[in-house]
């Protein structure tokens, strides 16, 4: 431990090595068989559960709870996988306490939901950890499939058109597939090379080509995929990061929250990464969580989310800003960011105290400066490079139904397409309803 | 702080919480930690006649079925009488009664159905002071097979028989234990109370197989491969238990023989229950087995505090208070009507009621879009289903409706009584002329 949290400007080394293991290991260990059952016991098997309707993927929950209660976790996972083949992540990283685990009847009654997100881990982990893939492929259809992009959406999709009997070849920009959940989520949730191991699990389906590196506009277009293909989903996220549009956003020990993280997820050795001894986040939503919660686990003395808005409108759910608190980060709201001031590397960033009112937000004119060494963007995410020809609307590509693009044989997916939230789970299920609309389409299939 | 201090057939005891003759009674060392943490009595467990030592088996014992949490709800077993030298449990039981007057020692006998056997033993254990006997005709597993427990249990002759040679070969307070392994409860406490029982105790254990091995296809507990029928006894067992008490406490020919209650008395309310249906006193043995001997610290205050709040000074004031209230169907009253009411600031919307009466009962609950449940009066028949499914106390409850108001199922008025026996569908009715 060459450095401390005390150390000036943005070092690695801050913590002792053996802290950086206990820092990023699972935030949330997983149920052992017992603890699963008692868990499981406490499902009420609710009629036309509201936990199951909450569920972007509608995932039968009291089924597969049932399931686990009698001691079947294999078959509780085929009914999570059948709905969600990426149940596994989704068990980590879904805001269960805004979706399931808030519709529970038990939450209602007494505050404690049934702990859906620990018991599907249970379940998938269980089949998982068998190597054992639970689909096999219908017939082959000799149609062939592009899927733009390897996160959720794209992997949802492959796995469902696959399961149909066509080929599927992904195509994907970075050197891994995964998309967000191998770059984008808090290691926490995932360590011990999660997101790969489900990816490899999930493509022994067969049928799917992944081609890693390849983006569309840059080595591949869509005109190109089209006529390789006989359709073409498109789930390529969102590559874009807002600007702070302040003066001084280009200093030293500005970054992008998402860089942060991703680079976080890919380093072998954690005590490596720099990070500052003041880090001020950005932001208002789980990325900004993120990127403050680790890097108060890298070591960092002082670690501040400031947000524009009032704490009530953060995208972070209640249990992200408690879990972020309790780590250490100070939350500040109302307070929008002015300028950036440093000498050649941020030592300073400004910002003015809003109101936010019938006509929107405004600053009061009232200022104040936070010491920092390192300044994290968490601002959102953009897409970039929609393809010509495609309707974009509100800053995402228009779909209709099950993701139908204004051009016939192109269906998208996931965070790059317009409707449900930016979530794991809502990208899973729009790629997968696509996946069986293009099914529909390609088989001449009503629907 | 009520007084508990019991007698039951003269035999006096600080609480009416004894031990069954069981496992736990099987020696000195047990029974003086029992009396230390409180238990007002013991039926020390079973001694056989004299001669080669009873040979138990050195596997498995006990099988289970559990709740949740592995809470244990289900007990057998297929233990036999004690293994231990009888000579040995006579001189443990005599030191133990000097050393503890104030509690209640009863000795529990099984031995061969003659009366030389009886005369016996009787005489054998007459120097050890205790302050009774409870004749064994319950085991329902191993002994039975060799013309004992049970096997005299479920002959009503054997049992009045028996009986008859102890009462006249010895002066002690004896009381029969049944067993719940036949068809009518009430013939062999008759027979016992005809042969002169002081009191009947029951039940005793239920015939069973707790469970199957789905992996090597052999019943719980297993022993080599094989297994076999044990007595099932514990909290699964006490409904069985509270009617077969009541239908003793209510019969022509056995109403007054006192009751001494067995059969998955966990808590001081089962123990209530019991002692309501009749049971002068309760044995326990499960819960004891399950938890230790201190769960009865929680039963003499139980009891105490529920004792104060109805006013009762003294356990005789609640022995056989719901016995008056238990009666044949033909006698209930067909013109109590009632109705389920939902309470909606209660209900948490899970939806069972509806699904328990949407798909097993009569259609008598209405589900709204946005998950509000009420009950259809018009077809709710008051089976108390939905009550029993709901997870929330007291959510769903059961609404008498006043005489004289309209069932809107039956679209006629609550009438006064009115029972089968004078229903006019009833064939069985005579007409009064």
């Amino acid at each position: 431990m060459s450095n401390s949290p005390l150390t000036p400007g943005v070092v690695a080394h801050r913590l002792a090595p053996h802290v950086y293991h206990d820092n990023f290991t699972d935030v949330q260990p997983p149920l052992d068989r017992h603890e699963a059952r008692v868990a499981a016991d406490r499902c009420y098997f609710c009629h036309d559960a509201p936990c199951m309707t909450a569920c972007p993927t509608s995932i039968d929950i009291p089924l597969f709870i049932r399931q686990i209660a009698t001691g079947t976790p294999d078959a509780a996972a085929k009914t999570i996988f059948a709905q969600n083949i990426l149940g596994g992540m989704c068990a980590r990283v879904c805001p269960t306490e805004q979706l399931c685990e808030e519709a529970c009847v038990r939450e209602t009654a007494e505050g404690k939901p049934v702990e859906i997100g620990r018991l599907q881990r249970f379940a998938t982990d269980t089949l998982m950890a068998k190597g054992v893939h639970p689909f096999t492929r219908a017939a082959a259809t000799g149609k062939s499939v592009a899927v733009v992009g390897a996160g959720p959406a794209g992997l949802a999709a492959a796995h469902r058109l696959a399961m149909k009997g066509h080929d599927v070849v992904i195509y994907d920009a970075r050197p891994k597939p995964g998309g967000l959940n191998e770059f984008g989520i808090a290691t926490y949730k995932a360590p011990d090379g999660f997101a790969q191991a489900e990816v490899d699990w999930l493509l022994k389906i067969g049928g799917i080509t992944v081609k890693n590196g390849v983006a569309l506009g840059r080595d591949v277009s869509l005109a190109d995929l089209k006529a390789t293909h006989d359709a073409v989903f498109l789930g390529m996220g969102l590559a874009g990061v807002n600007a702070l549009r302040a003066a001084g956003e280009d200093l030293a020990g500005v970054r992008n929250a998402v860089d942060f993280i991703a680079d976080l997820r890919q380093a072998v050795d954690k005590s490596s990464l720099p990070v500052g001894r003041d880090v001020v986040v950005i932001g208002g939503g789980m990325t900004a969580v993120d990127a403050a919660v680790q890097s108060k686990l890298l070591g960092a003395q002082n670690v501040t989310i400031v947000y524009r808005r009032e704490q009530g409108k953060m995208s972070a759910s209640g249990y992200e800003q408690d879990h972020a608190t309790s780590a250490g980060v100070r939350i500040v709201t109302n307070a929008a960011p002015v300028a950036v001031h440093g000498d050649g590397a941020v030592a300073e960033v400004e910002f003015a105290y809003t109101e936010d009112g019938p006509d929107g937000l405004k600053t009061t004119g009232q200022t104040f400066r936070l010491k920092a060494d390192q300044l994290l963007k968490a601002i959102g995410q953009t897409l970039t490079g929609a393809p010509e020809g495609l309707t974009v609307t509100g800053g995402k590509i228009a779909t209709t139904g099950a993701g139908r693009t204004s051009v016939a044989g192109i269906w998208a997916g996931g965070d790059c397409a317009s409707g449900g939230e930016d979530l794991t789970v809502t990208a899973v299920a729009q790629g997968r309803d696509a996946a069986e609309d293009i099914h529909a389409s390609l088989m001449g299939v009503s629907g | 702080m009520a007084n508990l201090t019991t007698t039951f057939i003269g035999i006096k005891s600080p609480n009416p919480f004894w031990l069954a003759s069981a496992p736990p009674t099987d020696k000195k060392y047990n029974v003086e930690r029992a009396f230390e943490a409180g238990w007002g009595g013991v039926v020390w467990k079973t001694l056989g006649s004299e001669g080669p030592p009873v040979v138990n088996v050195s596997g498995p014992r006990y099988g289970a079925i559990w709740g949740a949490d592995r809470r244990l709800l289900g007990l057998n077993n297929i233990e036999l009488i004690t293994d231990r030298p009888l000579q040995v449990n006579l001189d443990e039981i005599k030191e133990v009664k000097r050393k503890w007057r104030d509690r209640a020692l009863v000795i529990s006998l099984m031995v061969p159905c003659d009366e030389d056997s009886w005369k016996d033993i009787l005489h054998r254990i007459e120097d050890t002071e205790a302050d009774g006997v409870e004749l064994n005709f319950g085991c329902p597993h191993g002994m039975a097979e060799r013309g004992m427990g049970s096997a005299v249990g479920q002959v009503p002759e054997y049992i009045e028989m028996v009986t008859r040679w102890v009462k006249k070969h010895s002066r002690m307070p004896c009381i029969v234990k049944l067993t719940p392994n036949i068809s009518n409860i009430r013939k062999p406490a008759e027979a016992a109370k005809r042969g002169g029982a002081d009191a009947v105790s029951l039940i005793n254990t239920i015939n069973s197989i707790t469970s199957v091995n789905l992996d090597t296809f052999s019943p719980e507990p297993m022993i080599d491969g094989k297994g076999t029928h044990g007595g099932y006894c514990g909290p699964a067992v006490k409904p069985i238990a509270l009617n077969m008490v009541a239908e003793i406490a209510r019969g022509r020919d056995t109403q007054g023989l006192p009751i001494s209650g067995i059969g998955g008395v966990t808590t001081w309310r089962d123990a209530a229950e019991f002692m309501a249906l009749g049971a002068g006193n309760v044995q326990v043995c499960t819960a004891a087995m399950t938890y230790g001997f201190k769960i009865v610290q929680e039963m003499i205050s139980g009891l105490s505090e529920y004792m104060d709040e109805k006013g009762f000074t003294s356990t005789a004031e609640l022995v056989g208070r719901a016995v008056p209230n238990v009666t044949d169907w033909q006698f209930l009253n067909l013109n109590y009507v009632t109705k389920a009411h939902i309470s909606q600031d209660d209900c948490i919307k899970c939806g069972r009621c509806y699904a328990a009466c949407e798909d097993t009962s009569h259609q008598a609950i209405a589900m709204s879009d946005e998950r509000t449940f009420t009950v259809k009066d018009d077809e709710c028949v008051a089976c108390n289903l939905c009550v029993n499914v709901c997870p929330v106390e007291n959510c769903i409850t059961m609404v008498e409706l006043p005489k004289g108001a309209l069932d809107e199922r039956t679209q006629r008025k609550v009438g006064d009584y009115a029972n089968w026996t004078t229903h006019p569908n009833n064939p069985s009715v005579t007409a009064a002329e």
